[in-house]
């Protein structure tokens, strides 16, 4: 395994005997994203070389002194760009942002930066976490390693290449519909998304508060619960952050699913999951019964509304939270106008893309006189019925068992026409936002050389049961050895 | 069933949400907010009598915090990305006339 591939606990493990430097490690993955950045695409702002090399300098020098060292401590990570960074600028990928230098640094990173990860830079995404390809960017495209002209997934699709490529070792993303599990799925690596309160939101630019949580991304089920250990936990500056004592998630990692009872709700398997999808998630199946879990099919009849109710509630809470973008305190003015409102009309007309736009609008729509009851209250109490039946399901089962996608990763261009169609890529990760609950994705089988996830859904914060399950099918399908190969399409 | 917004419609929302909106533009935004209220609609088919509206699923009810002053953002760090300033403060087209 070349350096650039390894995982975090190896790398520490590495630093810790003295086998590598923190700079080697540095430097294998600076050397990698030299090689692929250009056909990947995966970061929106690289850190200056000297000034990653100089972190990681500091983490030698701090060993040499023989200090201890955190699981990240030396680990060449990545965020997304909708998290705020002092060392870089933060646009969220529209213009709206461009040249924006956060004067405060996201909880998330800040409990990063304080185990002295090496941070590369941040990375590509759907315009203000919109979308579910990336090409919502007003940065430029993100491919997928996998097929080079195959979408990454989104919107986190840059953390998720960037992870999948060696570009960096492990990843921050959001999630607020899907938005890490997805791009998860669609890149071949693993991705999960905390209960709703277990990870601080505090400097991550506001999408949809009542469903947006910072999620990690790694090539491997341990980095993925270690990474979570290392942002997880109450913060004072985000009221919704739970104040209960965070789990070792590492402890969680049991090689097999004894005593496990595991749902398989029919929902998600309906019309619309194509077929290579359908058969990797029974072969995943049967596999967890192998390692010992009892399986059951189950419903949750009310799920295949929740798409619906997530484009009234997402975009509701997106329209009033974009609201502060209005060209005086941050971002990007219109030019030549002399009134105020005109201003701001204009700003906000030129700085936000045509994805932000639709939801603002349908948002607004949603919220006006007349239609609120009929929108956004309606959407409310479906949502209300959606937390009630994943409440019922998970009180007789340990987890949930289900596709992360529908499809493997879709061509470029294939849904920017057709919003809805564009939308539906997320059917299977949206209920689980509306309910708060925690999610995580993993390969599970590859069609046409494509990675398919298999998402394991949980108790509220039992984060350490996904985990569990997500680790023993890991270890025993052995997937996670194979690699992109990064080669462009053919013709 | 005739289209749930039409163009006068999606104007007028656009200036709710202050977002200058090419004229140009205004019909793809109505046929494409069109569709997704159509597809959305599906809700009104669920029974919801007496469900009560969800506003968090994971709602921590009364958070509170000891009224502490801590260190915030300093003045010359909170306008420093403000399009235009003058003496510490953000700096807008007038407001009031005649002033």
């Amino acid at each position: 395994m070349e350096l650039y591939e390894w995982p975090a606990h190896r790398i520490h493990r590495g630093l810790v005997t003295g086998e590598v430097s923190a700079r080697e490690v540095a430097l294998a993955t600076l050397d990698r994203i030299g090689q692929v950045e250009s056909s990947v695409g995966a970061y929106l702002h690289l850190r200056p070389r000297e000034d990653v090399l100089a972190d990681a300098d500091a983490v030698d020098a701090a060993l040499r002194r023989g200090e201890s060292l955190a699981a990240f401590g030396g680990v060449p990570v990545a965020i997304k760009d909708n998290m705020c960074c002092r060392l870089l600028p933060t646009t969220c990928a529209s213009r709206i942002l461009e040249g924006f230098h956060p004067p405060y640094d996201a909880t998330a990173v800040t409990r990063l930066q304080g185990q002295r990860a090496v941070l590369l830079g941040n990375t590509n995404m759907d315009e203000f976490a919109m979308g579910s390809s990336t090409e919502h960017s007003a940065g430029g495209v993100t491919r997928n390693p996998w097929d080079l002209g195959r979408v990454p997934g989104g919107s986190s699709g840059g953390s998720a290449a960037a992870v999948a490529a060696g570009e960096a070792v492990v990843a921050l993303g959001s999630d607020t519909g899907g938005s890490v599990r997805q791009p998860a799925a669609f890149c071949g690596v693993v991705g999960l998304k905390p209960t709703y309160g277990r990870v601080s939101r505090f400097g991550l630019v506001a999408f949809a508060s009542s469903l947006d949580q910072i999620g990690p991304f790694g090539r491997d089920v341990r980095d993925v619960a270690l990474l979570l250990g290392a942002v997880a936990g109450h913060d004072p500056a985000d009221a919704t952050s739970r104040p209960a004592e965070v789990p070792d998630f590492e402890a969680a990692l049991v090689p097999d699913c004894r005593g496990l009872r595991l749902g398989v709700p029919r929902e998600f398997l309906a019309a619309g999951v194509s077929p290579e999808v359908r058969a990797a998630i029974a072969a995943a199946v049967d596999l967890l019964v192998e390692l010992g879990a009892e399986v059951q099919e189950c419903s949750l009849p009310t799920v295949p509304y929740a798409l619906d109710a997530y484009y009234v509630i997402a975009p509701a809470e997106a329209s009033s939270n974009l609201a502060r973008f209005e060209g005086v305190r941050f971002g990007r003015r219109a030019q030549g106008t002399s009134d105020y409102v005109e201003m701001f009309r204009r700003s906000r007309g030129e700085g936000f893309g045509p994805e932000v736009r639709r939801r603002i609008m349908l948002g607004t729509y949603a919220l006006s006189a007349g239609y609120y009851d009929q929108y956004y209250g309606k959407a409310q109490q479906v949502r209300t019925l959606i937390c009630r039946e994943f409440e019922e399901a998970l009180s007789g089962y340990a987890a949930l068992v289900t596709p992360t996608a529908p499809s493997v990763a879709f061509g470029f261009a294939e849904k920017m026409d057709d919003p809805l169609q564009m939308y539906a890529s997320d059917v299977c990760t949206v209920p689980i936002n509306l309910a708060g609950l925690p999610a995580v994705s993993l390969p599970c089988g590859f069609s046409n050389g494509l990675p398919i996830g298999l998402q394991f859904i949980g108790r509220a914060f039992d984060e350490e049961t996904i985990l569990r399950l997500a680790y023993a099918y890991e270890q025993a399908a052995d997937l996670r050895h194979r690699r992109p190969p990064i080669v462009a399409p053919r013709g | 069933m005739g289209a749930t917004i039409g163009e006068e419609q999606v104007r007028h929302v656009a200036a709710l949400a202050r977002l200058a909106l090419p004229e140009a533009d205004v019909s793809r935004y109505a046929r494409e907010l069109d569709r997704i209220l159509e597809h959305v609609a599906r809700l009104q088919a669920i029974d919801t009598a007496d469900i009560p509206l969800t506003s968090n699923a994971l709602v921590v009810a009364g958070v509170l915090r000891p009224d502490e002053a801590r260190p915030g953002l300093s003045g010359e760090d909170a306008v420093r990305n403000a399009p235009a300033q003058h003496a510490g403060m953000y700096q807008v087209p007038r407001v009031l006339d005649g002033a």
